[in-house]
């Protein structure tokens, strides 16, 4: 019996703390986990008593990167339950906000955390000695996404001017204009991202993904839509119960998320562009074919392409908005809450953000629920080690240790803000 | 050029509801009631990128930051930033995928460190969750503000790094 054991104690680039497992015996994988020890964040728990209000302001705390994602899931659904609707200049600054979170969500993770496994650097420092100009444009189109987010959001980190019905303050369109030049730049930057990511070395690597997102018939989705996936499922999103469960494994500290029918489903950029990608501008569907994308990519690795691409889309639709900018009367819609079932889904940064919570007729909050894109991933990540490892078994065990946490960063994993690394430990008997 | 010259640029790190880790912010806090004109006063969460973003037009920079690396809570370490790498070890308390020490040496790397860093770690006793600083802590949290107005004084020549 031939036995190995390759050990990597901490897998950086991910956010959070969290931890890989996969068991190689006879030269066949027997076991693949992966693990999450963070803590419980126990925020739903957190959530009870509190008013209707607060939530978008409480579980923005969960993640430093995506807290937009966190307050419009939260925000829209409180929203629904109480029958208010969001339109016109309202619901374009909140996409236009979501746009900021997407370009320095996005650049951070192509720029910072991807791209150095693909060009062989340990990390973002190694590669700015020979990258620098690379790694300089990187740190500027997140600076753009993060000055957006800051500008609307009062803020970049947890911002503090979104509410249920709209925003405290809005902006004029003469305080917007700054920002045409800076996403001029940025849309220039993107599209040059779109090309440089596109001559990365590729693995040869896909999938029979079931991609799950949101989808909206006039846009590419962010904000709302039904939740659509290319094997068949069309809901509302009020009816995501019905769909998916969630499992406690007792090795994780994140429950597993899965399609109740077909278990393992994969959110994120790869699942909405393979699930909107007619709905992308006509200049981001162009960046995508000269890159050597089709309308349907299975391969994993590529994400960090498909990043670029809502990249570009992002700086696109941002100055869509800001062209057609008037603004609106009133910063917010006035709501009176009511005892209702609130539910609500966005496309944060990683993929499908759902939110459900029940309300009384005071607006207080009775239970809440939320499903991070990261946990509803988990079941993928494992699925593709399964398929991944045994493909590269002849690999040298640090060249296959590398493959491997590369695979698990195609997720950009955030397993949350708290802490800063990811174990992985590989054991062959 | 010396920083009164210049402007100093102060930035304190933290997370003050994780006790100790608030330590920077404290320092900061106090230095803006005590610091002269001409240093400008930061406080900050400690993501890389930001920090790199907040010092990009500064010559001098004094940065205060919670560490833990074994040595008796309250031990106050001082780096020049130009004449030792800071170990990522060091600052491992940060709550961000890119933390200080990875923010210093990326700085560098792209040739943008700010011609004068000095980076002032206070050894934390506890980062349990909750406001307010342990005794040992708070003693050093004293000796840096001191210390910090002593650089300040004496100009920081950046012909010393």
């Amino acid at each position: 019996m031939k036995s190995r054991t390759i050990k990597v104690d901490y897998l950086a680039r991910v956010e959070g703390e969290g931890a890989l497992y996969v068991k190689i015996r006879n030269n066949r994988v027997t076991d693949v986990k992966f693990k999450i020890w963070e803590p419980p964040r126990l925020f739903e728990a957190f959530l009870r008593g509190r008013n209707y209000s607060e939530a978008p302001d409480i579980t923005a705390r969960i993640c430093g990167i995506c807290p937009i994602a966190y307050q419009m899931s939260a925000a829209q659904a409180m929203e629904d339950a109480f029958g208010v609707a969001v339109a016109g200049q309202l619901r374009a600054l909140r996409r236009l906000i979501y746009c900021g979170e997407w370009i320095e969500s996005h650049a951070l993770h192509v720029y910072l955390l991807h791209a150095p496994d693909f060009l062989g650097y340990e990390d973002a420092i190694q590669m700015a000695k020979d990258h620098a100009e690379i790694v300089q444009q990187g740190l500027q189109l997140k600076k753009v996404g993060n000055e957006l987010m800051a500008f609307l959001g009062g803020r970049e980190v947890h911002p503090i001017n979104l509410r249920v019905g709209g925003f405290y303050k809005v902006p004029t369109k003469r305080e917007l204009a700054p920002f045409i030049e800076k996403l001029k730049w940025a849309w220039d930057a993107a599209l040059e991202t779109v090309r440089w990511t596109a001559t990365l070395p590729f693995p040869d690597f896909e999938q029979d993904y079931e991609f799950v997102a949101l989808r909206h018939p006039d846009e590419y989705a962010i904000t709302e839509g039904r939740l659509v996936s290319n094997k068949g499922l069309d809901i509302a999103v009020r009816e995501y119960d019905d769909h998916f469960a969630e499992e406690h494994v007792p090795y994780t500290n994140a429950l597993h998320s899965g399609l109740k029918e077909r278990g393992a489903y994969l959110v994120g950029p790869l699942a909405r562009y393979n699930v909107n990608f007619d709905k992308l501008s006509p200049l981001a569907q162009q960046a995508a074919r000269d890159a050597g994308l089709g309308p349907v990519c299975r391969n994993p690795f590529k994400s960090i392409i498909v990043r670029s691409v809502e990249i570009l889309y992002a700086c696109d639709e941002a100055l869509r908005i800001i062209d057609e900018y008037e603004t609106p009367e009133k910063p917010a819609v006035e709501v009176q809450p009511r005892a209702a079932t609130a539910y609500g889904c966005t496309e944060a940064p990683r993929g499908s953000l759902y939110h459900r919570y029940r309300v009384d007729d005071q607006g207080v909050i009775l239970d809440a629920k939320i499903v991070a894109p990261t946990s509803q991933n988990q079941k993928s990540v494992e699925s593709d080690l399964w398929q991944l490892v045994p493909k590269y078994m002849d690999l040298p065990p640090e060249e296959l240790t590398w493959r491997c946490e590369q695979a698990v960063r195609n997720y950009d994993p955030c397993i949350s803000c708290a802490t800063q690394f990811l174990k992985l430990h590989i054991e062959r008997e | 050029m010396s920083v009164r010259e210049s402007g100093t640029l102060i930035i304190g790190l933290g997370n003050e509801y994780r006790r100790d880790d608030g330590v920077g912010l404290v320092v900061a806090q106090r230095l803006k009631a005590a610091a002269p004109e001409h240093a400008r006063v930061l406080e900050e969460g400690g993501e890389g990128v930001a920090l790199m973003e907040s010092w990009k037009d500064a010559d001098a920079v004094i940065l205060i930051d919670a560490v833990h690396c074994g040595a008796k809570p309250g031990t106050l370490h001082r780096f020049d930033a130009h004449t030792q790498p800071v170990s990522t070890e060091f600052f491992h308390c940060s709550t961000h995928t890119f933390s200080v020490a990875e923010a210093i040496e990326l700085a560098r790397a792209l040739g943008r460190l700010p011609r004068r860093l000095i980076v002032y770690g206070v050894e934390g006793k506890t980062f349990e969750a909750g406001p307010g600083l342990s005794p040992e802590v708070e003693k050093a949290a004293q000796e840096v503000v001191e210390r910090v107005l002593g650089d300040l004084r004496c100009d920081l020549p950046l012909a010393q790094s």
